[in-house]
């Protein structure tokens, strides 16, 4: 290096340094060239993420519901349902509600997928719940990033999310203490905040959604 | 040096200010795994070894995907240093280091959704990993493809050991569980504490002092044999 002044490496430059057309070239030609091969790849991984995020919820619609002998979809148009997609939207981002029906065709449960705040960031759940008595058929973490070793017991602890099956929502309420009254569950030690969190999707998503589904009932669909 | 014979030079093989001296190919993969070991001697690559390290799933995961983008972008920086201008090297190194990146995102994405859905943004985070772009600057640009290969794997697999020992210890410790089959059995009270954040700070405090100590004894015993 002692017979440079400047102490920039000379590797593949032996004059001063390399004029400003041919560093944006190379700057160029390498942007186009990544862009090409992440364009590609990401064309590549496109269906299998999709597929993925389509089974996550079919999945977890059949845990919170059991599985019934019929299964029904029906898409969120404004305030309205309809069995068919809305025009324009993609199918799977299209906000559904799963309808859950016995072989004798009788209406056992609906599924919807709820949010609200939790301890760290969003609790997203499937709910499952029967809209003609309000009783919980079950629930299931869609999406959470709670404590983990407390708050992610909503998720990863099957106990928690054994309580609440059969607990009435109207509405439903949280008491650090065992509990046996029908509308009022147990709520973990230590993760009081993300319990709340999960007592209040559910609580949500049946006051949101009981009344939708009644309007749609009435108006002759099932 | 005269201008003429530094062209001749740089025609043979281009003198790089700063190149490693040779050494053997072996030598090269085994420096990152132990004597310059990524996390433990190095102290790089901190941020992802304490963030994703309370499962052993995650320590491999991350390993795994680091070590695809060190190799590739060590091996393609190395083959593509003589095409590089000086002046714009950091950006073309970031350039493929974040297209190897987003590569790996995406197809974990694709292929191991879980794994990929609890790494979450540590994963893209790869980019501004400085082991990577370390490597490429002190090591992949100066030297063949091979010996850039041979670094890079052997700075991944160091890498990948550091952070699968923390992340299984605080798993065993922290959950009682060990790739999600129960060690202890259910009688175990875990150890929430080692799971969460100031688990991975003692962790890792334990074990850089294990590791200083075992450096300072093998110092002294080489002390010892030249007496």
């Amino acid at each position: 290096m002692s017979g440079h002044q400047h102490g920039a490496p000379a590797a593949s430059t032996p004059d001063a340094g390399s004029s400003t057309a041919r560093l944006l070239i190379t700057l160029a030609f390498f942007g186009s060239l990544a862009g090409a091969v992440l364009a590609y790849t990401y064309q590549k991984t496109l269906t299998p993420i999709r597929k993925f995020a389509g089974e996550k919820v079919e999945i977890a619609v059949k845990e919170v519901l059991g599985s019934p002998a019929r299964l029904d979809t029906l898409f969120l148009v404004g305030d309205t349902l309809s069995r068919t997609v809305p025009a324009g939207v993609d199918k799977l981002e299209a906000t559904k509600v799963f309808i859950a029906f016995n072989d004798k065709g009788e209406r056992t449960g609906v599924a919807v997928e709820e949010a609200a705040p939790g301890f760290a960031n969003e609790v997203r759940l499937m709910v499952g719940f029967n809209p003609a008595t309000r009783a919980l058929t079950g629930f299931k973490v869609l999406a959470q990033s709670e404590t983990p070793g407390l708050g992610d017991k909503i998720q990863k602890d099957s106990s928690f999310v054994a309580r609440f099956v059969g607990k009435l929502v109207n509405p439903l309420k949280g008491d650090k203490n065992p509990t046996t009254d029908p509308s009022t569950v147990q709520t973990i030690t230590g993760a009081t905040i993300t319990s709340k969190a999960v007592i209040k999707v559910i609580n949500k998503a049946v006051d949101t959604w009981k009344p939708r589904l009644d309007a749609f009932a009435k108006e002759g669909g099932q | 040096m005269t201008t003429e014979a530094l062209t001749t030079a740089a025609a043979a093989e281009p003198i790089v200010p700063g190149a490693p001296p040779p050494q053997p190919l072996w030598l090269d993969f085994w420096r990152g795994i132990a004597d310059d070991n990524p996390v433990m001697i190095q102290m790089l690559g901190l941020c992802p070894a304490m963030a994703i390290s309370n499962q052993l799933a995650n320590g491999l995961g991350m390993g795994a995907a680091t070590i695809f983008v060190l190799v590739c972008s060590s091996l393609l920086i190395s083959m593509l240093r003589s095409v590089i201008p000086n002046e714009v090297r950091l950006a073309t190194y970031i350039l493929i280091i974040a297209t190897f990146v987003t590569i790996s995102d995406l197809v974990m994405q694709a292929y191991f959704p879980l794994l990929s859905k609890t790494l979450g943004p540590f994963v893209p985070l790869i980019v501004v990993n400085c082991i990577i772009l370390g490597r490429a600057e002190a090591f992949a640009g100066k030297v063949k493809p091979a010996r850039a290969a041979a670094d890079a794997f052997g700075m991944g697999i160091g890498f990948t050991l550091a952070l699968c020992t923390i992340s299984a210890f605080r798993e065993v410790v922290g959950s009682g569980m060990l790739l999600g089959y129960s060690i202890f059995g259910p009688n175990y009270e875990p150890w929430v504490f080692m799971i969460m954040p100031p688990g991975g700070f003692l962790t890792m405090g334990l074990m850089f002092l294990v590791m200083g100590w075992w450096g300072e004894r093998k110092k002294a015993k080489r002390a010892e044999v030249h007496a």
